[in-house]
């Protein structure tokens, strides 16, 4: 899982806890989807956390956390054309997550996450 | 239990009863039939290899990130597993242990911020909590009541 430390990132806030990463993808992006545990990006990197899962994306920038067994989890960004790929990617599975629901007529859901935490969501 | 596969996930390797306690656990688990793996980071498995060094406690050591990807991409998956936690990287790896595998989770919590760590655990587990850093003789002692129950 070690890929992403040959890539291009940047570090965007460093060790700290899995639910302090979410909530800063959360906070810091324009476009933000969920995903499972072990969702694959950038052709090997399983990305370790706790569900759900917080992509975000920043123009062509993929914001995502890297957790380090003795150091905590890290928000890296990338920003190439990887990182295009990668959004381009969450955008199709979006769409066909919400295609189904409208054809059973139910309430049309939003293709991008709203900026609020995924508790908040639940909250309401 | 004959040959049920068993996961032992070893995380940062800073404290020190992580290490004896593996050590202890995989072979206890082996002489009771278990099939053990115990998977660690670079250091918690030097730490074990030096301490094992004939491999007599551990027989298959391998690496967390492979194996974690092992059992992502099903290649691999086990039956139980415990999964060693300090601190929130730990707790990380465990949950996604608890999605991606089938394997019954074990949380073994220890360390002195023990208690505040496993109030954060929110996937499905067994937990075993115990804010020992130094002395592994307690937590010991909770394991084998653990494996009792599991051989009942």
């Amino acid at each position: 899982m070690s890929c992403i430390e040959q890539m291009k990132y940047e570090i965007l806030l460093d060790r700290t806890t899995y639910k302090a990463a979410r909530e800063y993808i959360e906070k810091n992006s324009e476009e933000v989807y969920y995903v499972s545990p072990g969702y694959k990006i950038f052709k090997d990197y399983h990305i370790i956390g706790v569900p759900p899962i917080a992509l975000g994306a920043k123009g062509n920038a993929l914001i995502f956390t890297y957790t380090k067994p003795c150091y905590g989890t890290f928000v890296l960004t990338v920003d190439n054309e990887d990182s295009i790929k990668e959004i381009d990617r969450l955008r199709k599975m979006e769409t066909e997550k919400v295609t189904p629901s409208l054809k059973k007529s139910k309430p049309a859901e939003s293709s991008r996450a709203p900026l609020t935490s995924f508790q908040d969501m639940w909250k309401k | 239990m004959t040959g049920e596969k068993v996961l032992l996930m070893m995380g940062c390797p800073e404290v020190p009863i992580q290490t004896s306690i593996a050590l202890y656990l995989s072979h206890k688990l082996a002489n009771l039939g278990f099939d053990v793996t115990v998977a660690g980071t670079g250091a918690a498995n030097q730490l074990l290899k030096v301490s094992d060094s004939d491999g007599y406690y551990v027989k298959k050591l391998v690496n967390l990130d492979k194996t974690l990807e092992d059992v992502i991409e099903n290649r691999a998956d086990f039956d139980i597993c415990f999964a060693f936690m300090h601190n929130d990287a730990g707790m990380t790896y465990a949950a996604t242990m608890s999605a991606v595998s089938k394997a019954k989770l074990y949380s073994i919590v220890f360390g002195r911020n023990a208690e505040a760590l496993a109030e954060t655990i929110e996937f499905d587990c067994e937990m075993i909590i115990e804010k020992a850093a130094h002395n592994p003789v307690q937590l010991k002692n909770r394991l084998d009541k653990v494996v009792e129950g599991i051989l009942k």
